[in-house]
């Protein structure tokens, strides 16, 4: 228990301020990178938390192809590699502002709405499980997923093809 | 573990995606927010399927990380399309919209 805490707290250490230098960094590849930790740190999340299928599945599609693609669109738009001045826009002070008010407030929901309870995990939730839910309850929305994945695919060439 | 530090963690980042959001003008920084907001939402589903000791909450995460991956590919699409219009992927160029 008190090494799955560590554990916690470490990841979420590095999860936190990765996602900090995602939204501060002056280099845009930079930030390509750090979302590479946080998303990383998300997948060991997942398996602190038993969801070793849903862990694979981060790195696969996060890490393998998002961000690629993301790094392909900096690419492509020819962002200027150095460091940058002007990513940011004018409205940082209320930006701010309206972060710590939000983390503030949901802090404070969460605090009184779950206060003590605990996760007590048994083994890890075997695959089989998942399988079967996604094509027993699951299997509508499962097709219109595929279908929407399709239509976005279809849609994504449609917008970027040059004619 | 406590349900909580799970929850308290993914209400920090979704702040800081939401602070990307609302302050990068770069189309690629913004959609990497977004995608910083969507995987606290999916580390809350894992929290709350591992205390219920119910998948169905891993069935979500999967439709997300799902949606979230089409959502990156239409997104980058239009944002090649507005460098390709505006050559610049700054965001605050795009304001014919606006009165």
């Amino acid at each position: 228990m008190v090494a799955q805490n560590v554990a916690f707290g470490i990841l979420a250490l590095a999860m936190v301020l990765a996602a900090i230098g995602v939204v501060r960094t002056h280099n845009v590849v930079h930030a390509a990178l750090y979302l590479v930790v946080v998303l990383a740190g998300a997948a060991a999340q997942y398996i602190l938390l038993a969801a070793e299928f849903v862990a694979w599945v981060q790195v696969l599609i996060y890490i393998g192809a998002v961000v690629i693609l993301f790094l392909f669109g900096i690419m492509l738009t020819r962002a200027p590699m150095g460091d940058l001045e002007g990513l940011d826009n004018r409205q940082r002070l209320p930006a701010v502002v309206a972060t710590l008010a939000l983390i503030g407030t949901l802090t404070a929901l969460i605090v009184d709405a779950f206060a003590t309870q605990e996760i007590v995990l048994e083994a890890p939730t075997p695959t089989a499980d998942i399988a079967t839910q996604v094509f027993k309850v699951y299997v509508v929305p499962f097709e219109a997923v595929s279908i929407l994945l399709l239509a976005a695919l279809v849609g994504a060439i449609v917008l970027a093809r040059r004619d | 573990m406590l349900l909580n530090q799970f929850l308290i963690l993914a209400a920090i980042l979704f702040g800081i995606g939401m602070y990307g959001v609302l302050v990068r003008r770069n189309g690629v920084l913004v959609l990497m927010s977004v995608e910083l907001m969507l995987n606290a939402v999916n580390l809350n589903l894992i929290a709350f399927s591992a205390r219920l000791q119910e998948t169905s909450g891993q069935v979500f995460s999967l439709f997300v990380i799902t949606i979230a991956a089409a959502e990156v590919g239409v997104g980058l699409a239009i944002i090649l399309l507005l460098f390709r219009n505006f050559r610049s992927p700054d965001l605050d160029e795009v304001h014919q919209m606006k009165g």
